[in-house]
């Protein structure tokens, strides 16, 4: 919010790259808050939610989405210029998302496997966070990002504060909500230890371990756990598996399952 | 729009809004004819088939689910039903029911999303639904009651309303409590009296005349209303199993889009979602759905696409009609899943989206890895039947100011809740004129 300026609404921008739509998508879930939002933001481009477009700059932008084409390469730096602020939202805009898969593969064998004439495709080779272009003021983790953590952050830019939003484990949320360990109670694998917080400890929640969908915690262990998973009866290639999904590219992620990938034989990617 | 020096005309969508995902239109008008028409996708791939091979035959739901953001529970549900047929398996009653109702609180918070955010403003003239917000207040604070109730179901039961978690290969990780269903009972209750009020809402409201002689392809079943389950019929008395779908539509990559168009054998382009489901499905309406289309005056069968809306609307009080019949059922005690061991084997799975019939195929070896995935979205499905409606649209259209027509025309995109996201593997218009 521009002091200077106390009685102009801010006004903020949302934009796409290679994405899912959840994560903007979680902005129109605020069904409780968006009328209020709307009324102390001023909301400038929001393709998803309306025709009409302010002309920048933007006071707050959400970035949902990531690099993956020329062209994009070409509209982060316009979206950066255009932007105050820069908020990256989601598992594809931090991390480069399911799609960074494509890092560890033959691009041009992906394309080939799912359309007819690759050469109507412009792709890069790989998929990339927004962050590995741009300066970013801050990101939200999460596949998708969680709706209160989303208004925190909004509410934070607008009041110029840094979020309250913690960097710590899975694991801590789920020990405060009161759930029974799956892994210790029931040999359940679960990537709680070293997944970043945010959910509320979502998945062991409903009986099921943490399939790491928020990307890493700030300071993670995962060669432990990866020790752990293969003590659980995981496969060296299900261990390579479940740190190879939403947050594939994440470098403490990318490496664990690097190291429990079986060499290629041809059969396996 | 452009005129160039030669006559011709040219009208440019760059970027639809208030769709889902990046695409827009071109449509090019020569001599007083339209001429060409295209929808452009230029939503990046993300290459889902080719990065499923290699997979365990347990991650297929997880991994698809992230295709779209809106109808995340669709390609959970059409990758669970693929993967549970390549193995031999069939769920239980109690699974079955769960993933309907959790498939209805997928229906009433998309549907709600396109009725009220997204296509309602085309109806009242503003640009998006906070700008409508200033002068219809209450209907907008209705129709966020509505998608907050489908919301709260599929957190409920799925774990959140994005990519839900509760969703595996076999059933569900947990079973949802009667004691949990019941207090959710009132919010559904109150969701069903705002569907009803929707559905008279967007009965009113004026819409073109069009028509067209559409062919539609939707699933049916031998009692319900087809959600999470069925076999392909069509308008023309076609019908078939779902593993039979490859053999009856095939798709072509065209060079203006990064969606692939679909056709059906010895038809062509044909249509799928809320017009089609209900073309062919209308005798297995629940009771107070088919008296609110009775009332709304819709027929048993509707052909116009500008009346999609109200059709969504029925398929609204349909989903929370459903949903509660599922709730005051339930009974505790049920198996949540049950194993589904790999084998070598190909799977089919087909259920319906909010946008339409949505298909999944699977080959696995025998450990259960992913060997080839298929994926057919309901937008790249539609988008042949969506070029055709511009045509036909826009030519008896084309003395209206360019403003006008452009609006109207996304208007007539937006009748199809295009899911660009899904498509890509969807839209830019231009229109040029002569």
């Amino acid at each position: 919010m521009d002091l200077e300026e106390p009685r102009r609404r801010p006004t903020l921008a949302v934009w796409k790259f290679a994405s899912c739509d959840g994560c903007q998508l979680t902005l129109l879930n605020c069904e409780d808050e968006l009328l209020g939002l709307a009324g102390a933001v001023e909301i400038a481009y929001f393709p998803e939610a309306t025709r009409a477009v302010v002309e920048g700059p933007y006071d707050l932008s959400l970035v949902e989405g990531s690099v993956t084409t020329p062209g994009d390469l070409r509209r982060v730096q316009e979206v950066r210029e255009a932007s105050r602020r820069l908020v990256t939202i989601g598992a594809c805009a931090t991390a480069g998302g399911i799609q960074a898969l494509r890092n560890f593969a033959d691009v041009e064998e992906f394309t080939a496997a799912v359309y007819a004439h690759p050469e109507y495709i412009a792709t890069l080779d790989r998929s990339t966070p927004i962050s590995a272009h741009v300066r970013v003021d801050y990101e939200l983790r999460g596949c998708p990002i969680d709706r209160g953590q989303l208004l925190e952050v909004i509410g934070a830019f607008l009041h110029r504060r840094r979020p309250r939003i913690s960097a710590e484990s899975v694991c801590m949320e789920c020990k405060r909500r009161g759930n029974v360990c799956v892994t210790v109670a029931h040999g359940t694998p679960c990537l709680g230890p070293v997944t970043h917080a945010g959910c509320g400890a979502l998945c062991p929640s409903y009986d099921r371990g943490c399939y790491g969908c928020f990307g890493p915690a700030e300071t993670t262990n995962t060669v432990s756990l990866a020790r752990r998973l293969r003590e659980l009866d995981m496969s060296e290639r299900d261990v390579a598996r479940v740190f190879a999904t939403f947050n594939a590219a994440a470098p403490a992620f990318a490496e664990q399952s690097a190291r429990h990938t079986p060499p290629a034989t041809g059969e396996d990617r | 729009m452009t005129h160039a020096e030669d006559g011709s005309r040219e009208i440019t969508v760059e970027t639809l809004a208030r769709v889902e995902g990046e695409g827009g239109m071109r449509i090019l008008v020569e001599d007083g004819k339209v001429a060409d028409v295209q929808l452009r996708i230029y939503e990046p791939p993300r290459f889902f088939e080719a990065l499923l091979r290699g997979r365990g035959h347990t991650e297929p739901p997880d991994i698809t689910s992230r295709i779209c953001g809106i109808c995340p529970v669709a390609y959970e549900m059409s990758a669970c039903l693929a993967i549970e047929d390549a193995c031999g398996v069939v769920v239980p009653e109690e699974v079955r029911l769960l993933r309907r109702l959790l498939y209805c609180g997928e229906w009433i918070e998309s549907h709600t999303l396109h009725v009220y955010l997204l296509h309602l403003p085309d109806f009242l003239g503003y640009p998006g639904v906070v700008e409508m917000s200033a002068d219809h207040r209450e209907l907008v604070e209705r129709g966020l009651r509505l998608k907050h109730a489908g919301n709260a179901l599929m957190s409920l039961v799925g774990g959140r309303a994005v990519h839900p978690v509760n969703v595996r290969v076999g059933g569900f990780y947990r079973l949802t409590t009667t004691e949990e269903l019941a207090q959710l009972r009132p919010l559904l209750v109150r969701a069903l009296d705002d569907a009803l009020a929707t559905v008279t809402t967007v009965a009113a409201l004026d819409v073109a005349d069009f028509e067209q002689d559409y062919e539609y392809v939707a699933l049916r079943t031998d009692a319900d209303y087809p959600i999470e389950a069925g076999a392909f019929v069509t308008s023309s008395g076609r019908t078939f199993p779902p593993r039979d779908f490859d053999a009856w539509v095939t798709e072509q990559h065209v060079e203006h889009s990064n969606a692939l168009h679909a056709r059906l054998r010895d038809v062509g382009p044909y249509v799928v979602g809320p017009l089609a489901r209900y073309s062919l499905n209308h005798d297995h309406l629940p009771p107070t759905a088919r008296q609110a289309a009775d009332a709304a005056g819709l027929g048993p069968v509707c052909r116009n696409p500008f009346r999609s809306i109200v059709v969504r609307a029925v398929e609204l009080v349909t989903a929370c009609e459903e949903a509660l019949r599922i709730i005051d059922g339930w009974s505790d005690g049920g198996v949540p899943s049950v194993p589904v061991p790999p084998r070598a084997g190909v799977g089919y799975g087909a259920t319906e989206a909010p946008r339409g019939v949505l298909y999944h195929r699977y080959e696995l070896a025998e450990d259960g890895t992913v060997l080839d995935a298929r994926i057919v979205p309901p937008t790249s499905q539609n988008l042949a039947s969506i070029e055709l409606d511009l045509r036909a649209f826009v030519q008896p259209r084309l003395d209206l100011d360019l403003d006008e027509l452009t609006r109207q025309c996304e208007q007539a995109v937006r009748n199809y809740d295009p899911c660009i996201s899904c498509a890509t593997h969807f839209l830019d218009l231009t229109v040029e004129h002569g």
